[in-house]
């Protein structure tokens, strides 16, 4: 940005008041309040979408377009940077084509079309590395009933960009209707999430700072199109997210914000491994504030949750799902978390989690 | 399947709800007892960060009000001790501190700031991993900008009494807690009850150190633990001393804490630092509350072996608005700041109190504050 003028004249005669000091930080791509008011200003202004049943505005996992009268096109749209590239329990390869399958999965479309694919690679990488990825991006799409059917490649010179960033496009057809909006959660609805919550994101952070915490912790970057087709078959599900950015703090408080609902939740319900949970203590990071790869936190019609709650935990990846709370007609917008000892609010972590100390 | 439940028995003890039922009932016949509304003042972020963690003011008696003091030591940490890590950063030196402190806005930077700016800070978790930072990077001067009460204090000074590298040295914001009680208990608009005392703080210091202070200022003091029913049952036994208007003195987190407390860390602290007089942020200028390295290792001192040259700039406007000092002081609570989730969120802090993970208003906002529930 050079010259805070260009900025306010380019786009239209409104001053949009931004100043030379008004520059990106992590905080918006940190998944919280910045990032949504980013994308609004940037984006959502700009691109009108009302042919859409599930457009930009939406602010949803994708968009839902209809085609004709019978089926509807889903898109989303991924990019993925990691560090380290490979990690316990997975790689920037896996997290790329999981990442993108279950964006789709999470708008009720769990078969996927067709997969782009786009690596920007710093110049200096070595080619085996590059190869460990892209084998890895096949083995995830052979899990997921994927397949990538075009991509690109551009290398930067060395310090332009760290080793590798990878996105990838997503497109699948549902027959129309048939989508899951994340906005779709009703008063008495039963939440169910399906997996250990935290996993992702504490290991990471263990290991980023150097912590061995005995090599129970792995990342649980999974595609979770199956898990989702198990629920959906077995029971309505009114309204779907992925809790990576943020965690199952930020996707719950989003879905509840979007439905105009309340969420109570019961904090020993939450499935949360002994490792997560014991690293999170020492880290002093709370495994509902950081990302998930492999699980969905899911509203089902209460007449239906102990159908799909069984369905889930008769996958494989499913064995630990669990009924966690309620969508209330109370706190509208907020979710509440029983401790045990006592209720309090569980609100969505802000910007970067840093490891705290004292 | 792994759940919550899985983990270890020693933490299953300490959050057990039924024993915290219990405890909540003796709270409540206690507070009848008594009569009157009852004001406790802890002195500990990791207190704050548990009471709201486990949501324990929901369960808490109406009229017993459980308020945060000067109990974070980043929160209290002086701008100008800041702008001075900042200036030694930006001299082109390796800076180490804890995360807590990387946020924390000095009168016009933070470390993080000097860092986005290409300066060299790393976040460390003790002061050990900092000295092995000097000791990878032998050409670099590295220095540890140390925070924290005697809990990190004495980790520093063991640092400093074995011997580190040469280009290593220290530049001490610690803080030392018991004058700042002493303060808190003498200032006039003060309404404190009882103390509940910092368990591990007392891990290195002793419970006999309140000794005095309960007997000079009068007022009970119960050092607790961090656990759920450690606090419960700590401020029980706060409520018993003030049902019985007994200034009394208890140990409410026995399994680690005595009487006399770690002896030789004790030692090593008191060889390396001695106390000072100095700011507290937002709070007061404290008598002997801050730890400067003393004569004796003055060549491991961050203020002696550099002229650190401080061109801190002006200071944002919005301080002016600012209540940390009265929030630290036990006088307001965090949601009687204008500033308060607006203006001042963790991303860009106003004030101390909402940088650090222990300050109160960072906690507040990111568990829901004391919510009408």
């Amino acid at each position: 940005m050079s010259d805070s003028d260009d900025v306010t004249t380019d786009s239209d005669e409104e001053s949009s008041g931004y100043t030379d000091n008004d520059v990106i930080t992590h905080a918006h791509g940190a998944g919280g309040g910045q990032m949504t008011e980013l994308i609004e200003a940037m984006a959502v202004s700009r691109f009108a979408d009302s042919e859409a049943d599930v457009g930009l505005a939406a602010l949803d996992d994708g968009s839902v377009q209809p085609i004709d009268d019978d089926h509807s096109v889903v898109v989303t749209t991924d990019s993925h940077v990691v560090t380290p590239l490979f990690f316990s329990g997975g790689d920037i390869g896996r997290l790329a084509i999981s990442g993108t399958v279950n964006d789709l999965a999470m708008m009720g479309a769990t078969e996927p079309l067709a997969l782009t694919s786009s690596l920007i690679i710093e110049a200096g990488t070595p080619q085996s590395t590059v190869e460990r990825v892209t084998e890895s991006m096949q083995e995830t799409c052979e899990e997921a009933g994927a397949t990538v059917t075009t991509g690109d490649t551009k290398v930067m010179g060395s310090d332009e960009i760290d080793t590798l960033a990878i996105n990838t496009t997503g497109v699948a057809v549902v027959p129309r209707g048939n989508h899951v909006p994340d906005a779709g959660l009703s008063v008495g609805d039963t939440i169910i999430v399906s997996g250990t919550v935290g996993d992702h994101g504490i290991s990471l952070l263990s290991e980023r700072e150097g912590f061995d915490f005995g090599g129970d912790l792995a990342s649980d970057v999974q595609p979770v199109n199956d898990l989702v087709r198990a629920a959906m078959d077995a029971g309505e599900v009114t309204a779907m997210k992925d809790p990576t950015r943020g965690g199952l703090a930020t996707v719950l408080n989003e879905m509840a914000g979007k439905a105009d609902v309340g969420i109570d939740l019961d904090e020993r319900a939450i499935p949360v491994s002994g490792p997560v949970s014991s690293a999170g203590e020492v880290l002093g990071i709370e495994p509902f504030d950081v990302a998930c790869e492999g699980v969905v936190a899911m509203g089902v019609a209460s007449e239906d949750a102990q159908a799909v709650l069984a369905a889930l935990q008769d996958t494989s990846k499913g064995e630990d799902a669990a009924i966690v709370g309620e969508v209330v007609a109370d706190h509208t917008g907020q979710v509440v978390l029983d401790t045990g000892f006592g209720r309090r609010y569980l609100t969505p972590p802000e910007g970067e989690q840093l490891p705290r100390i004292c | 399947m792994a759940t919550n439940a899985d983990d270890g028995d020693s933490e299953l003890q300490f959050r057990d709800p039924e024993k915290a039922d219990q405890l909540t009932e003796e709270l409540q016949s206690l507070m009848d007892d008594i009569g009157e509304p009852v004001n406790v003042m802890h002195v500990c972020g990791s207190h704050e960060q548990a009471i709201a963690k486990f949501g324990l003011r929901s369960i808490l008696p109406d009229d017993l009000t459980v308020r945060m003091g000067p109990g974070c030591p980043v929160c209290v940490t002086n701008m100008p001790e800041v702008d001075e890590a900042v200036a030694l950063a930006e001299e082109g030196k390796i800076v180490a501190t804890y995360g807590d402190m990387f946020r924390v806005p000095g009168t016009e930077k933070s470390l993080a700031d000097a860092k986005d700016e290409g300066a060299d800070v790393r976040v460390v978790y003790s002061a050990s991993e900092a000295a092995e930072i000097a000791e990878d990077e032998p050409d670099r001067e590295v220095i540890f900008f140390a925070t924290g009460f005697e809990t990190t204090a004495a980790p520093t000074a063991a640092v400093l009494t074995a011997d580190p590298p040469e280009n290593f040295s220290v530049l001490s914001a610690h803080k030392y807690v018991p004058p700042a009680m002493e303060i808190v208990a003498e200032m006039p608009d003060t309404d404190v009850d009882g103390f509940l005392a910092a368990g591990h703080a007392a891990v290195i210091t002793g419970y006999g150190l309140f000794e005095e202070f309960v007997s000079e200022y009068d007022t009970p003091a119960v050092v607790g633990g961090f656990e759920p029913i450690d606090i419960l049952f700590a401020l029980a036994r706060l409520l018993e001393f003030i049902r019985d208007e007994e200034a009394g003195l208890a140990n409410a987190y026995q399994r680690c804490v005595t009487e006399e407390g770690n002896v030789p860390a004790k030692e090593a602290m008191w060889e390396v630092f001695d106390t000072t007089s100095g700011e507290w942020r937002g709070i007061a200028e404290i008598p002997d509350a801050n730890l400067v390295i003393s004569d004796d290792y003055a060549h491991f001192d961050a203020r002696e072996r550099f002229d650190i040259d401080v061109d801190a700039g002006a200071a944002d406007p919005l301080t002016e608005d600012c209540i940390c000092g009265d929030i630290m002081a036990g006088k307001a609570d965090p949601d009687e700041c204008e500033l308060f989730g607006e203006e001042c969120t963790p991303q860009d802090p106003v004030g101390a109190c909402m940088v650090s993970s222990e300050g109160t208003c960072k906690i507040w906002l990111e568990y829901g504050g004391q919510p009408d529930l």
